[in-house]
């Protein structure tokens, strides 16, 4: 069930120039939670009345704690960043569909995280029991999360100007390193989506990927997260999916961006 | 305590409904409200076939509030009386169903789809600023807001609101041409015409260049209009324009609304509605207030 409640910060650490982490004491929403779901967190500025739609990097149910990996982008996310342990920020969670696990269980699954799309990657990685090739594209040699995906499965890493693994994108990586798999699940800017799209129909994999737009309510209501898409949708009939309720995740051909 | 408001011969058991375009019909919110606790649920328009609506961005966030260029998409009349209609009416709760058109032949033929299903009451919306055909261009001349309210009242079986544009220079003008043309209530305000310029990308923030401004920064301007137009008209008002909390709600009231409706608030806190619901039963309670008629234009 949805909710919308206070939490109280646990943790907030920078991990690298812009990125942050923060731990979050949720219990009701992290027995709830599934990989690739996201939250709406608040300001408490009143001048900003939307949430911020950030996915969840960590699960840990057994804590009732919840992870957020995001970007200072705007003022919104430099407030969040400000939080410190012991604070409180309003939360609305979990929304969204995740991906889907069952679907790659005991195949080569490619786990492709892009920019602040890389942050879901950890918790489905954690929960993934399949072989794991994870391709981390990141800007340049501010790496994140890296230890995680490790300890997750294999990692290989791009960035944008060479100065850490593969120069390029992670489908360059996934060629020069020659990687094979069954089943695609992606998250990270659209240019990097479409890309995937198109390599996932070239060579016949599976592929979900995470979508991302700007939205208010989170929850279906609003119709601003919509997407193309291939079939006429079931809630509005006109082939519009609502990213924050049918989605994040969709599988590829369902959907034009 | 009465906490009951009469529209048009509508009885709601509380002033409170919801604005339309912020509420889907209802199902969404179910999960944190109960609906039967709203005086009435105002429905998305809805138009005779389908809308796809704008493409995005179509919202973005200014200051206080936030700009919507939806584009009134919605599945069209035939999918929502099978469905939407059937959901409300589970609930002890009146529904306003919302209706938009590019042409006046368009709002006809959902006002006259509808005659015939269990609805109480039909808002016309002839004031969405983001649509290029109908929406706004029905709600800018008192002569079109007169021809088009006298048009769709031979096709309603139930009550007529019209729902008024802020983008005009003289509100109490439009009210009166609605009510010369038979309208039974009134609802004000649609979202105002504004504009944000992202400087980083270079471009404009929602992909249709303009958006209709809604939230707690144009309070002000609704008050000021519903006040200024339960002055002009005898008709019952539907008070909105960023009403978040019981404070405002009871503002709206004061300034002579009959009932209120919560848009934008239910984005960023969707237990709003029911929250001012309870609020306007507190403030009764706390002053001794029997009857919510009391307080409906006591501010003059």
């Amino acid at each position: 069930m949805k909710r919308k409640e206070w939490c109280t910060v646990i943790s907030q650490d920078e991990l690298t120039s812009g990125i942050y982490s923060m731990w979050l004491e949720a219990k009701d929403m992290a027995s709830e939670a599934q990989a690739g779901q996201f939250l709406s967190v608040y300001c408490n500025d009143g001048a900003r009345l939307l949430p911020r739609p950030i996915s969840l990097c960590e699960i840990d149910k057994e804590k009732g704690l919840l992870r957020i990996v995001y970007r200072v982008a705007g003022k919104g996310t430099y407030e969040l960043s400000e939080l410190q342990a012991g604070d409180r920020v309003s939360v609305l969670g979990p929304l969204g569909n995740g991906f889907p696990l069952t679907k790659a269980e005991g195949r080569t699954v490619f786990l492709i995280g892009g920019g602040i799309g890389i942050p879901p990657m950890v918790e489905t990685a954690k929960q993934l029991n399949a072989e794991k090739k994870i391709i981390a594209g990141y800007r340049d040699r501010n790496l994140f999360l890296t230890e995680e995906l490790e300890n997750a499965g294999e990692i290989y890493i791009s960035t944008e100007d060479g100065s850490k693994g593969t120069k390029g994108t992670v489908l360059d990586a996934v060629r020069l390193e020659g990687l094979k798999g069954d089943i695609i699940f992606a998250c990270g800017p659209t240019p990097m989506l479409r890309a995937i799209k198109a390599y996932a129909a070239e060579h016949e994999m599976e592929c979900y990927l995470s979508l991302e737009e700007r939205m208010a309510c989170g929850i279906g209501a609003c119709l601003a997260c919509v997407c193309q898409s291939r079939d006429v949708d079931s809630h509005a009939h006109i082939h519009n999916k609502r990213i924050c309720k049918d989605g994040p995740v969709f599988e590829a051909s369902e959907v034009e961006f | 305590m009465n906490t009951k408001v009469n529209i048009a011969g509508v009885e709601f058991k509380n002033p409170v409904t919801t604005a339309s375009g912020t509420f889907a019909s209802g199902e969404e919110y179910s999960e944190f409200v109960d609906l039967n606790r709203l005086g009435a649920v105002t429905t998305k328009g809805v138009a005779n076939v389908p809308w796809t609506g704008n493409p995005t961005p179509r919202i973005a966030e200014v200051h206080g509030g936030m700009l919507n260029a939806i584009g009134l998409q919605n599945p069209g009349m035939e999918v929502f009386c099978k469905r939407d209609i059937p959901f409300l009416r589970r609930y002890d709760t009146k529904i306003i169903v919302n209706v938009c058109g590019k042409t006046t032949e368009d709002y006809c033929k959902v006002v006259e789809r509808l005659s015939g299903e269990d609805v109480d009451l039909l808002e016309i919306n002839i004031s969405c600023p983001n649509v290029k055909e109908g929406g706004i261009a029905f709600g800018q001349q008192p002569k079109a807001v007169e021809a088009i309210t006298r048009e769709v009242k031979k096709y309603a079986k139930q009550p007529v609101i019209m729902k008024l544009s802020p983008n005009v220079t003289d509100i109490g003008a439009m009210a009166k041409a609605a009510e010369a043309g038979g309208a039974d209530a009134l609802s004000l305000i649609n979202t105002l015409t504004g504009m944000k310029i992202d400087v980083d990308r270079r471009t404009f923030a929602v992909a249709n260049r303009t958006g209709g401004l809604s939230g707690p920064a144009v309070k002000p301007v609704a008050l000021r209009m519903v006040y200024q137009v339960a002055q002009a008209v005898g008709l019952p008002i539907i008070g909105m324009g960023g009403i978040a909390t019981t404070e405002d709600a009871l503002e709206f009231l004061l300034a002579g609304a009959t009932a209120v409706a919560v848009g934008t608030a239910n984005f960023y806190n969707p237990y709003a509605t029911v929250e001012i619901v309870e609020g306007i039963e507190a403030y009764m309670k706390k002053n001794k207030i029997d009857d919510i008629q009391e307080l409906i234009g006591a501010v003059r």
